[in-house]
């Protein structure tokens, strides 16, 4: 027994370190003033107009990606569901090969790519298209979105489909059910946890993100991330910036148990 | 087993025995904290060959980075180069001390007129030493826009470019702009003013490409917009990836910076520092620097040394006739650092 406690032990240094000791001095940043006195100051700073504002948009931003990420994922899930088996290790491969590579290298890519002149663009040109002008605005950053986090809807979302035990949908086949009434009555019910975990994987880093938006937005989109980021390396002011982080954490604990609540076996999400 | 322990054992020893040889060869560190990329690298080595005196480099992106570094004392640095604003804020912080000038003699080689540009943050040149020094201006693309077009700062608030500008994402000096329009000081207190130059900004944030600063010379060789709110110092560089470039200091006149060398008040190799720095100001090495940066360095050692071709450029040494123009940023007291950064907020939301 003593033996087995031994071995946790890394696992505990390791939670110690990598997340009580961090959260701890966020919650003591976020917690105090300048000074040191305690204070509440800092988290009700969400109510400023500008800070509402970038959490707004942050928000439409995320609920956006994740749906079009979820509604890019589920039917390639149902296809590789049903497709022969040879290929389907292969798909996924190509869906995980973009994974290997850093995501900060694959959104710089997507800059050159949209720049005026850049590859996009030229490409238009010579097939006589106009300009296609999504670089620095909102669409930009969308799009950097669904290509960095696709891969974190299509995984949870395939395993589960994959996993689905066929029988169930015969029996629903046999009862007498239409190709629609299976995909909505027994198909989609079964498959909501991996579409939690994928929803949680995909709004997640979309909400808190600073660097697409940093890359594709030209600095004119300002995302609730980027406002806790500047407050750490342009006004020094770290009281706010762990303030409105822990209002953010706050935030997607409430949001992931909101989830969570579709998921009732409790296979997927976080919480 | 036993044979294992002793075996380890036996490497540990021989690692720590050639450790002690590698210190032996030095006589002592330097811990030195600076802008990424900011001196010629092969005078690093050349300087370790020369003292026997050790350097470790660090490097930094943002003053405002290097601050938190510095303050909280995390990190034990010898000697620091950063912008002249934030020496002054260090100044008054008692971070950083006097430089001794009698082991500094290449110290005789500095321009006055860089001294005294900034006697405005350190009064008697007593801490900072310019490493390299340059302007804001702005950068056009001559294949779209006519030379000579452009001259004034509000150029860059003509609809006629919308969507072609790009200008800077850092606060003092994109505040800079719209405060040298309305004929105010790039270090004014008054909230009146700074409100003012907010909503140019903001009026301004249309017609705007991107924000950018160190990317934004690479978007102006790639031709991903036409105008650019530039250092002087990338200028060399673009003009050398292409030729229709065209850089202008403003008539409003504009802001002047320079980078410098600081010893902290921390360290405790006073004297290494001192011999970076006097070994960074000998001719050669400023001129290896110069090549290295194309930023300009206030040597006059260096001058006579280098291309006649670069010393009159106007970019890189202007004349003391758009000197006067000027100004030089300076650090604010923390009240209204908060005040810019609530008005930098507010320009950013919207």
């Amino acid at each position: 027994m003593y033996k087995r406690k031994l071995l946790a032990s890394p696992f505990m240094v390791m939670i110690l370190i990598g997340t009580i000791i961090p959260l701890c001095a966020i919650g003591y940043y976020g917690l105090t003033d300048e000074l040191g006195g305690f204070t509440f100051e800092n988290l009700l700073a969400i109510f400023e107009p500008d800070h509402l504002k970038a959490l707004e948009l942050s928000l439409i931003l995320a609920a956006v990606s994740t749906i079009i990420c979820f509604l890019i994922a589920y039917p390639l899930g149902l296809i590789l569901r049903d497709s022969k088996l040879g290929e389907k290790g292969f798909i996924i491969f190509i869906f995980i090969i973009p994974m290997w590579m850093n995501f900060l290298l694959r959104t710089m890519a997507w800059q050159t790519m949209l720049e005026r002149n850049g590859l996009f663009n030229s490409l238009m040109d010579f097939m006589g298209i106009p300009f296609v002008e999504i670089m620095n605005t909102p669409y930009a950053v969308v799009l950097g979105m669904v290509y960095d986090f696709l891969p974190f809807m299509v995984l949870p979302i395939y395993n589960v489909l994959s996993k689905m035990d066929k029988s169930v949908i015969e029996a629903a086949y046999d009862l007498g059910a239409s190709k629609l009434k299976v995909l909505s009555k027994v198909i989609l019910p079964l498959s909501v946890p991996g579409i939690v975990s994928g929803v949680t994987m995909v709004f997640v880093p979309s909400l808190t993100t600073f660097v697409i938006s940093n890359m594709l937005g030209g600095g004119k989109i300002n995302l609730i991330g980027n406002i806790i980021e500047q407050e750490f390396t342009v006004t020094n002011n770290w009281n706010l910036g762990a303030g409105l982080s822990l209002v953010m954490m706050i935030f997607i604990v409430i949001s992931m148990a909101f989830i969570a609540k579709f998921d009732k076996n409790g296979e997927g999400g976080l919480l | 087993m036993k044979k294992i322990i002793s075996f380890v054992l036996i490497a540990i020893m021989a690692l720590s025995f050639s450790s002690c040889g590698r210190a032996s060869e030095y006589i002592g560190e330097l811990h030195v904290y600076c802008f990424g990329d900011y001196f010629d690298p092969e005078l690093m080595y050349k300087f370790e060959d020369e003292t026997g005196i050790m350097v470790v480099l660090d490097s930094f992106d943002t003053n405002e980075e290097m601050y938190p570094v510095i303050k909280n004392g995390t990190a034990d640095y010898d000697l620091i180069c950063c912008s002249e604003y934030m020496i002054s804020q260090l100044i008054a912080e008692d971070l950083i001390q006097k430089v001794n000038k009698e082991n500094i003699p290449n110290l005789k080689y500095i321009d006055e007129k860089n001294l005294k540009m900034l006697e405005s943050i350190d009064e008697g040149n007593q801490y900072a030493v310019p490493h390299t020094w340059g302007t804001y201006g702005i950068l056009y693309n001559t294949d779209h826009i006519k030379k000579g077009e452009i001259t004034s700062w509000k150029d860059l608030w003509n609809e006629k470019y919308s969507n072609q500008i790009i200008m800077l994402d850092s606060l003092r000096d994109a505040m800079m702009i719209p405060l040298k329009i309305l004929g105010c000081s790039e270090n004014t207190l008054s909230e009146e003013e700074v409100s003012k130059a907010t909503d140019l900004l903001i009026s301004q944030k249309p017609l705007v490409y991107k924000y950018a600063n160190d990317a934004t010379r690479d978007l102006m060789i790639g031709d991903a917009a036409d105008i650019a709110v530039i250092t002087s110092g990338e200028v060399l560089y673009v003009q050398d990836c292409n030729d229709h470039m065209n850089y202008v200091i403003p008539k409003e006149g504009t802001e002047v910076w320079s980078d410098c060398w600081a010893i902290t008040k921390s360290t405790k190799n006073k004297e290494y520092a001192e011999k970076f720095i006097n070994f960074m100001l000998r001719p050669e090495n400023a001129l290896a620097n110069f090549e290295y940066l194309t930023y300009a360095i206030p040597n006059t050692g260096m001058y006579s040394m280098m291309d006649k071709e670069y010393l009159n450029n106007e970019v890189l040494f202007p004349s003391d006739e758009t000197l006067e123009r000027c100004e030089t940023l300076v650090t604010l007291d923390a009240d209204t650092r908060k005040m810019y950064s609530r008005y930098w907020k507010k320009f950013k939301a919207i």
